[in-house]
């Protein structure tokens, strides 16, 4: 990406966020928005970066919201009738971080939207995306994508959805939709489901948002803490720090084999900051869990050292939080290093995963460790069929292969 | 300001619960939607409401051909009919989603809200 699309893509959110509160109409936001952004196109390659680029464009943009409003003067009536319910109230004092991008997440996830919708307009609204890399991402149609994004911005304007920060009894859950956007967008990222296996620019793009929201939260007094924003946030970051690590010459390198060097000793650090403050604030919630887990598997300077104990701990409370078979999974391969592969295989088998890869994947394991091959081979197989990236396919046809 | 529908949907396939309650019961449900109205009519939220009877009740009228076609309703042979509506008030969507729980609340069973069309 071109120096110019970093801060195009950082600074739209801001910029659209600014326009929709003032104008009141997130399609104008976003098409001046484009127009300024045409504009910085044009004029930065020779004039330079300007210092503030976000004030900027948000200016520019601004200007041109205002042009279009006066050409379409005979539509102003309807223009007004139109118009998003926004908060008039001045933002809270908050210091340097304080923009309306806040709202603006809490309108994109709202759960009146189809949960792909939300996906699709945060991407679009404040990651900054083309509609065409948002649909290139998900592997739908750029149409598809369109389709979705003009629905989820018709329903907030003819829904008035509003455009704030939700109430403090609504806080919790409100912030736990824009959570789970986060989440899906960055492990769509992490492990594609279908094609390539590691997406650099839908991991790159969730940790940025996690990382404002995070920033946003903690400058807001009434809204801190919120130490799953943090858990989520450290979980990407620990997460992301393995990236390196994770593919060898188009093969997907499991956590026990992976070169240790290779892991971004500086996302670790920052990972493992984040966890400790939230044990300090003693509200664990499933993300802050996920990211423990994982800070106990970055904590080991070599596979053999990992505290599996610790992780089962940590799974234990997790169950009890977020049940499900996919943790109940995760917890019984922890088991298996605890207690040998014949106990976890037998919290393995009775899970109803059977349409999902890594239950055959972990089946296949514990099989081939008990020394049972032949049935580990069909297990391998079943879990290649239904494998949706080339590496993890590579991955587990050679574990198959070595049998 | 704006104004939504509040509807009450009736799954006819599952098993029916106004069948089944006692009267007792059913009073409970009256009084809390009774309350519930009352509230909407003290916060100025209030347009009209109203209970439908049956959907077998129902007559279709038809004047779009040549000849008016008068038959015996409902108009879609749904498993689902509406049961009821409110007509609310609202500043935005949060407003009538909060409006809708407390009328789900009131007559046990989920509320579609869905915004009138702006004149």
């Amino acid at each position: 990406m071109s120096d110019l699309e970093t801060v195009f893509r950082a600074e739209h959110g801001r910029v659209v966020a600014a326009l929709a509160r003032r104008f009141g109409d997130l399609d104008l936001a976003e098409d001046a928005t484009s127009e300024a952004l045409v504009v910085a196109a044009e004029r930065w390659p020779d004039e330079g970066v300007p210092p503030s680029p976000g004030a900027w464009l948000t200016t520019v943009a601004g200007n041109k919201a205002l042009d279009r409003i006066r050409r379409e003067s005979r539509r102003k009536d309807k223009y007004a009738e139109a118009l998003m319910v926004t908060d008039d109230s001045p933002p809270e004092p908050t210091g340097p971080v304080e923009d309306d991008r806040l709202r603006l997440v809490f309108t994109c996830c709202h759960p009146a939207l189809a949960p792909e919708n939300r996906v699709a307009l945060t991407l679009r609204l404040l990651g900054g995306l083309t509609v065409a890399e948002i649909a290139a991402a998900f592997l739908v149609p750029e149409t598809t994508m369109a389709q979705r994004i003009t629905r989820a911005k018709q329903k907030i304007r003819v829904a008035r959805i509003p455009y704030r920060i939700p109430r403090a009894e609504d806080l919790p859950a409100r912030l736990s939709a824009v959570l789970a956007v986060l989440y899906l967008v960055f492990n769509e990222g992490y492990l594609g489901s279908s094609g390539r296996m590691q997406r650099v620019d839908l991991t790159a793009e969730a940790i940025r948002l996690c990382r404002q929201l995070h920033e946003m939260v903690a400058a807001t007094p009434s809204l801190s803490p919120q130490p799953e924003v943090d858990g989520l946030l450290a979980l990407m970051l620990l997460t992301q720090a393995r990236s390196r690590a994770r593919v060898r010459d188009g093969v997907l390198v499991s956590l026990d084999e992976q070169d240790r060097t290779l892991w971004d000793a500086d996302l670790v650090d920052e990972g493992h900051r984040l966890v400790r403050g939230c044990l300090a604030v003693d509200r664990p919630g499933p993300y802050q869990l996920q990211a423990a887990v994982n800070a106990v598997h970055t904590d080991a300077l070599d596979a053999s050292m990992t505290d599996w104990r610790q992780i089962v701990q940590l799974y234990d409370r997790l169950r009890r939080l977020a049940p499900g078979p996919v943790v109940e999974l995760n917890r019984a391969v922890a088991v298996a290093e605890v207690d040998g592969p014949e106990v976890g295989l037998a919290l393995v088998e009775p899970l109803p995963l059977q349409d999902y890869h890594a239950w055959h994947a972990a089946r296949a394991d514990l099989l081939r460790r008990l020394g049972r091959s032949a049935e580990a081979r069909e297990a391998y197989d079943r879990a290649l069929e239904l494998a949706g990236n080339d590496e993890e396919r590579a991955w587990l046809r050679a574990r198959r292969d070595r049998l | 300001m704006t104004q939504y529908m509040l509807s009450v949907h009736h799954d006819d396939s599952g098993p029916d619960w106004a069948a089944t309650a006692t009267p007792e019961q059913m009073q409970e449900v009256f009084a809390a939607v009774e309350s519930f109205n009352q509230e909407l009519r003290d916060g100025r939220s209030w347009v009209f409401a109203g209970g439908l009877e049956e959907p077998s009740n129902a007559t279709v009228v038809d004047a779009t051909g040549a000849e008016v076609l008068t038959t015996d309703g409902p108009y879609a042979e749904t498993k689902e009919h509406l049961g009821g509506f409110w007509v609310v008030e609202a500043p935005d969507l949060d407003a009538a989603l909060e409006l809708a729980r407390r009328g789900s609340a009131a007559c046990r069973g989920p509320v579609e809200v869905r915004p009138f069309q702006s004149e």
